[in-house]
């Protein structure tokens, strides 16, 4: 218990910090959630090596570190430090966060737009405290989960963001967080809340980011509810620096017609554990989960999938797809679950890995768990190399071997890439993708 | 051009080319024909490069050089094409994209700089049209989807825009109806010049009539077993091969 109890040490003094911060419009009832969010995490700590859900990634290199809960803030970060990460030149509302706190320098909320309300953590706590109330603590997560639960009980910052009934955003919405190099490495817990009314419609991007030697740990929340017929694209971007921790949860609810497309790109961090959870509450839901992981170095990524198909008539696909080199080790569980009226139920699940090395580790397991009759649930899971008849019909054309690998390593991670329906966000992710795979060429040859 | 002596040649443990002799010289088209399993394609394999064949013994000397000791792309870059029997069918990389890299790796490979892009593509418009195929293969996956035979009209406008200095034609009639070989032969007749050579691997006398050979060779058993002019590919055609291997292993 000595070991747990030091583990535990630096995130209780961290919130002792939190709790005296005499924050201006903090509401009476949120201390109460953050404390017995931190009770569960103190007295359940890091998940254990054998439960089933952590087999493949424990958590001890996370647990050897400490973060601080505030960073220094050294010199601002000038706009041209985030470039190569914002979305194309359009104007689009875009906030963003450097080091977990909100940065409106580097933001751009252009004008306001008729039934859409964007709003940080605190702002949001001023304005609208009852929706805010009731979603935060009907989202009962933590009671599960140990990083939920850090993240419950540090809840402070993030994004808050409302779409009425029926209003169709036009541009992408953009959330930035940036992870900087300090002295002592800190820790953030971002909360990002999301609801769309009924036939509500947008496309939300959120993109985590490191400079150069940063070495933080961030462990974000990200919960989304889905109205009747609305539909929302999410392309969460992850490329944090090459010393990071990152943990991100995302919890989406979806109501009767609601249409998901999520995209999870894992290009980067050191230790990376992406969860991604949809429930499918009512007939007519459709939820498509598409994933890419670059694992390489001594990167260790996992993804965990799951999907529950709580009513007849629902529908899920999914592609995640993986490319593994260096000693790099990554995980995929996909899971779904069709519960017992979930008749009619449609589910693909497809897992394909690219093993590019001897020294890289790929676990890979599909959980079916169907409870219901007159289902079609399919699921697939490869692991290979890269095909030789196609390395040699490039070289045969006189390509370097070096650029034959990267056109095909590239062409595999296309097929991700290519089910993003928004052009901009299209362009945007082979934009992000050629730049952590130069070699591959994929803004030119496909 | 070409100079292969005694080749010797493995796959997975088996012998499949046992002392096989052939001369190419500049401007030459050579048809090398033969039962199946002769070691036909095994010889245009080995000549573009591709791994998994052992050569124990013998020397191909292309231009002088020592061909075997060549990296496939360095082949490519040194003029040899490889139009493959089956053509290898490659998502997410457009077709446009693999030529502009070909013709651009083999340019610098010679000291010569690249083509400008708009130069280049109506280049390669121009020998589209040529090949009968249509401008929207550009920017298609490489092969994906195609048919046979736009497969194989694929492989000569690669071949067209390349200018190799040594072509191998590997079972290029395949599988192709009369109006693509006519089309196909033309790409092919299109290339023959003085100072190019070409050697086309082939099971039937077919393609034989639209691009006429200057040599003849019978491949059987590893070996070039007999050798000669168009008239031999016309004989083969009427009575097949037992006669000329009833007369080699006599």
């Amino acid at each position: 218990m000595t070991a747990m109890s030091e583990v535990i040490h630096p995130y209780a003094e961290n919130f002792k910090a939190l709790e005296s911060l005499k924050a201006g419009h903090t509401p009476a009832w949120l201390p109460g959630l953050r404390r017995d969010a931190f009770e569960h995490f103190s007295s359940h700590g890091f998940p254990a090596a054998h439960s089933e859900d952590w087999k493949y990634t424990p958590t001890r290199s996370l647990e050897k570190q400490t973060f601080t809960a505030t960073p220094e803030r050294s010199a601002a970060l000038a706009a041209s430090d985030i470039r190569t990460i914002l979305l194309g030149e359009m104007p689009t509302q875009t906030l963003v966060f450097v080091d977990g706190k909100h940065d409106p320098a580097l933001s751009h909320i252009p004008s306001a737009t008729a039934g859409l309300q964007i709003n940080t953590f605190d702002k949001a706590m001023e304005s609208d405290v009852a929706w805010l109330r009731s979603s935060l603590e009907s989202e009962s997560n933590w009671r599960a989960d140990t990083f939920t639960a850090l993240n419950t009980a540090f809840l402070q910052n993030g994004v808050v963001i409302k779409l009425n009934d029926g209003v169709r955003l036009e541009t992408p919405l953009q959330l930035i967080f940036v992870s900087t190099r300090q002295e002592q490495p800190s820790a953030c817990h971002p909360r990002i809340l999301l609801h769309l009314g009924d036939g509500a419609q947008a496309t939300l991007l959120e993109t985590w980011f490191g400079l150069e030697g940063a070495a933080n740990f961030t462990n974000s929340y990200t919960q989304i509810s889905l109205g009747e017929n609305s539909r929302l694209e999410h392309l969460h971007l992850q490329r944090e620096a090459a010393k990071e921790f990152h943990v991100s949860r995302i919890a989406v609810d979806q109501q009767r017609n609601s249409h998901y497309l999520s995209h999870t790109l894992n290009l980067g961090g050191l230790w990376v554990r992406s969860d991604l959870n949809s429930r499918l509450q009512a007939s007519g839901a459709e939820t498509i989960f598409n994933g890419l992981y670059l694992v390489d170095g001594r990167q260790h990524v996992d993804n965990h999938t799951r999907i529950d198909h709580l009513a007849p008539d629902t529908r899920s696909d999914e592609l995640y797809r993986g490319i593994i080199s260096g000693h790099g080790h990554a995980v995929f569980n996909g899971k779904v679950v069709v519960a017992k009226h979930a008749v009619k139920t449609d589910a693909a699940q497809t897992n394909n890995n690219l093993l590019l090395s001897r020294q890289g580790e790929i676990d890979t397991k599909p959980e079916l768990e169907i409870y219901a009759d007159d289902v079609k649930c399919s699921h697939g899971a490869t692991i290979g190399q890269l095909d030789e008849q196609a390395l040699f019909y490039l070289r045969s054309r006189g390509l370097g071997l070096d650029e034959a690998r990267g056109l095909l390593v590239g062409a595999f991670a296309l097929a991700v890439l290519d089910r993003i329906v928004s052009p901009d966000l299209r362009v945007f992710a082979r934009q992000q993708l050629s730049a952590v795979l130069p070699q591959s060429a994929v803004m030119e040859s496909a | 051009m070409l100079v292969i002596k005694n080749l010797h040649a493995k796959v997975e443990g088996r012998d499949i080319l046992k002392g096989l002799d052939l001369t190419v010289n500049a401007g030459e088209v050579h048809a090398i024909m033969g039962p199946n399993g002769s070691g036909k394609s095994t010889l245009a394999h080995i000549l573009a490069g591709r791994s998994g064949y052992t050569v124990t013994e013998g020397s191909v000397i292309y231009e002088g050089k020592d061909l075997l000791a060549m990296d496939p792309e360095i082949r490519a870059r040194e003029g040899v094409f490889l139009a493959f029997q089956y053509p290898v069918e490659i998502a997410g990389v457009n077709n446009v994209y693999l030529l502009k890299a070909a013709y651009n790796a083999i340019r610098k490979h010679r000291g010569e700089e690249e083509l400008d892009a708009m130069d280049f593509l109506s280049m390669v418009k121009a020998k589209m049209q040529f090949m009968e195929i249509d401008p929207s293969f550009l920017s298609r996956a490489v092969n994906e989807g195609f048919s046979g035979g736009e497969k194989k009209r694929n492989e000569i406008l690669q071949m067209l825009v390349l200018e190799p200095r040594l072509a191998l034609l590997d079972e290029t009639d395949s599988g192709l109806d009369i109006d693509a070989l006519k089309v196909v032969a033309n790409g092919i007749n299109k290339l023959r010049d003085p100072k190019r050579a070409m050697v086309m691997v082939t099971h039937y006398q077919r393609l034989l009539d639209y691009v006429e050979p200057d040599f003849v060779h019978v491949l059987a058993g590893g070996k070039v077993i007999k050798s000669g002019d168009r008239h031999l590919a016309q004989e083969l055609e009427k009575r097949g091969y037992d006669w000329v291997l009833a007369e080699a292993a006599a």
